[in-house]
């Protein structure tokens, strides 16, 4: 019995059974097949996650995210600027305690740097309803290389926890058509 | 030092430390206690996320939350895992326990850990989640409950591997260890390495927070405090699946398919399973692709290979055992025919289909790199997690408790026919809670959100309606998982405290009458073995694992294109 010890002395000499052979070689297989499976998506898939990243501070980004509403700020919403980057553009993006600033219109099929970071705590930006989730943290400058596809109104929704405003923490990014 | 006192066991004929009995017993207990409280805590969250509910205020539901996961994440399944070691050490092996003293010092310093945490949780200034991310900081106090708890944890596994050296040298045992014993050493190794982790990222954590260190990296945090945080639910999964196999082998007399298949499959467990910090960094900057893809899948899903090695293991010796009883016919008599009315079995069975289905196929699907960018932080993480931790490991832990009281404790189960609806209702709510929360979050739902409607947020948005109707059915959900959870401690709590002493011998083997050990016979030998029933049950899981797994990538094809 599995509580008491095993019966014979030399249990590792045992035989084992044919069907529990043939089902570990299924799962070895099925295993190697899900971790080829993501780098094959790295070849040939069209999405997947940037590794590029920077060292960054709160401040230092906080310029780059000014100058880029200072150059491209088109409108205003809700109080807050948006901005129409020009396509293959470096964009910044700022989460907050409780804010993404600025809101952001792109154009659909252009392609875009679009770099997160954080001025406090650690922020989720959460791409509705598209569903993309990615962490953002103070002082690194991350840089998704994004091609939106679908125009239409995009909403940013902080999933990390950060502090009792989280629930108000929304963005907007609008992307149109050319 | 004392003398050591023993009783004999009518049941098993073994012979009992009278103190390992009591440390089993309060550890046992104190898991107990803060199961109730961290389930209140639980469904109070659940209520919440209710949005026709929506019982707590924004503080106090990011207190509760907290709560809930520090109390039955850490504590309850900490607490009962120490009194699991005990048992497979100085119970199972027909010994003494080492340093008694030790351990009652360990079970001080967990217990003192555990109270001062959440007291700074209740004190309000600590409602930082159970994973407590930097640069959000927590009272002082918060990181130093969980670092003295985490001392006190690894003193309890150092007198678990203490003891295994007595019985071993003292031999009150033939031969090698069993495979509980075995399953639950696996289980002890990982809880060294992932309490290591806790104290190397804890302790400069609370330096911080007093404000001697200045800064802490919040990238760095992750990575080592996942090291706890991930590794030290396999030390659950080890400890569940030697549940597993410690209720078959009670209940039915099972004998492992394999000895040297199932402990391979533990020691798989113990090289791969600490590179899952990987799956809480998938979506963080500054890390690499190459780091990602070896770590997240355990270097080629070694560690998924050995669960998916005791899926068919114990199931399998289970129908081993029935096959040698005589409940031959067909593919399936063999499962009918057991002890569906016994929670022991019930609850074993229920956790090892739930831990599976729910919690293995969603876990390894969602620890992929790309597929992550869909689930991160949203409520498909919680959703999986209930699927391992409470349908596999709480359940499989409820399970075990139904044993443990007569034998441990010496006490009938109170409330039989309570007991017997037990895992059902609970194991019912449970999967209502894993499945509802998967639901939502492949929906894009947040999780750690208070207010999915934003009120008095600068922008309008609507998650989709059927996100609402999937909280309002995760809220009944944790209605029926609570009135489970209530009927369990109200069952344990009658029977230890006010339950009829067992004085004689028990039958625990399942019906048929025969003894335990007259159905070890030697079945279980290559030749001989037959499983078709557990086959059809595997393949099941594998059809439906590959379909879901493939689904999901069908699924991110449709995201933004981003590189």
């Amino acid at each position: 019995m599995a509580i008491t010890s095993p019966s014979t002395r030399l249990w590792w000499n045992e035989p084992a059974h044919r069907s529990e052979l043939i089902w570990i070689a299924l799962a070895f297989v099925w295993g190697l097949v899900m971790f080829f499976m993501m780098i094959y998506w790295h070849a040939t898939g069209a999405q997947n996650l940037a590794n590029e990243t920077y060292r960054t501070t709160p401040n230092a980004y906080y310029a780059k995210v000014e100058r880029n509403v200072a150059d491209w700020q088109v409108r205003e919403l809700n109080g807050l600027p948006v901005i129409k980057p020009p396509a293959g553009a470096d964009v910044y993006l700022l989460g907050r305690m409780w804010l993404w600033y600025p809101v952001l219109e792109l154009e659909r099929g252009q392609t875009y740097r679009l770099h997160l970071s954080s001025l406090d705590l650690q922020h989720g930006f959460s791409l509705q309803p598209i569903n993309i989730n990615v962490q953002v943290h103070p002082g690194y400058d991350h840089v998704l290389t994004v091609t939106p596809d679908r125009s239409g109104e995009y909403t940013i929704v902080c999933n990390e926890f950060c502090g009792l405003g989280h629930h108000t923490m929304l963005g907007k990014i609008f992307v149109v058509d050319r | 030092m004392s003398k050591t006192v023993y009783r004999t066991c009518p049941t098993t004929g073994l012979r009992i430390d009278l103190s390992a009995q009591a440390l089993i017993k309060a550890n046992a207990v104190a898991a107990v206690v803060f199961l109730a409280i961290g389930g209140l805590f639980g469904l109070s969250v659940a209520l919440t996320r209710w949005p026709a509910v929506h019982l707590l205020p924004a503080d106090w539901f990011y207190l509760a939350l907290t709560a809930h996961g520090l109390d039955v994440l850490l504590l309850w399944i900490i607490f009962f895992e120490i009194a699991v070691l005990y048992f497979a050490s100085a119970i199972l092996l027909n010994s003494r326990i080492a340093a008694p003293r030790w351990a009652w010092a360990a079970f001080a310093l967990m217990l003192g850990g555990g109270l001062v945490t959440n007291v700074a949780v209740l004190q309000g200034q600590s409602s930082v989640m159970f994973t407590s991310y930097p640069p959000l900081m927590a009272a002082q106090h918060f990181y130093l409950g969980l670092i003295l708890f985490a001392v006190g944890a690894l003193i309890g596994c150092f007198v678990f591997f203490g003891t295994l050296v007595i019985a071993r040298d003292e031999k009150t045992y033939q031969g090698s260890i069993p495979l509980v014993t075995f399953g639950a050493l696996t289980a002890a190794i990982i809880a060294v390495f992932t309490l290591a982790s806790g104290a190397i990222i804890l302790i400069p954590t609370w330096l911080w927070s007093i404000g001697l260190v200045s800064n802490i990296d919040p990238l760095m945090y992750k990575l080592v405090w996942w090291a706890m945080g991930h590794s030290s639910q396999q030390i659950n999964v080890s400890a569940h699946v030697a549940i597993w196999y410690a209720i078959a082998a009670m209940l039915f007399g099972a004998k492992p398919l394999s000895e040297k298949i199932s402990r391979t499959a533990f020691l798989l467990y113990i090289l791969f399973l600490q590179l899952a910090s990987a799956h809480h960094l998938l979506v963080e900057p500054g890390l690499s692709s190459e780091w990602k893809v070896f770590n997240t899948s355990y270097a080629m899903y070694l560690a998924v290979l050995g669960s998916m090695i005791h899926g068919l293991s114990v199931p399998g010796a289970m129908e081993a055992a029935q096959r040698a009883r005589g409940f031959n016919n067909g593919v399936f008599q063999w499962l009918r025919k057991a002890p569906w009315g016994n929670p022991a079995f019930s609850g074993m069975f229920l956790s090892l289909v739930m831990f599976g289905f729910l919690g293995g196929i969603s876990g390894v699907v969602m620890g992929t790199e790309q597929i992550n960018i869909m689930m991160h932080n949203t409520l498909y993480v919680p959703g999986h997690f209930h699927g391992t931790v409470v349908a596999g490991t709480t359940l499989a832990f409820m399970a075990m408790s139904y044993l443990l009281i007569p034998l441990v404790f010496q006490r009938e189960v109170a409330f039989p026919s309570l007991a017997k609806w037990q895992p059902y209702l609970f194991g019912l709510g449970v999967a209502g809670l894993s499945l509802f929360m998967m639901g939502a979050g492949t929906l894009g739902v947040a999780r750690r959100h208070w207010d999915i409607t934003f009120t008095s947020a600068p922008f309008d948005f609507n998650y989709p309606p059927t996100a609402y109707l999937l909280m309002g059915l995760n809220g009944m959900a944790a209605i029926a998982a609570a009135l489970g959870g209530l009927m369990f401690i109200v069952i344990v709590v009658k029977s230890v405290f006010f339950g009829k002493p067992v004085r004689d011998r028990i039958t625990l083997a399942a019906p048929s009458g025969q003894p335990i050990s007259a159905a070890v016979a030697s079945y279980g030998s290559a030749g001989t073995l037959r499983i078709p029933g557990t086959l059809v049950l595997v393949g099941v899981f594998f059809t439906a694992f590959v379909l879901y797994y493939f689904v999901n990538w069908k699924y991110l094809s449709e995201v933004w294109p981003m590189r």
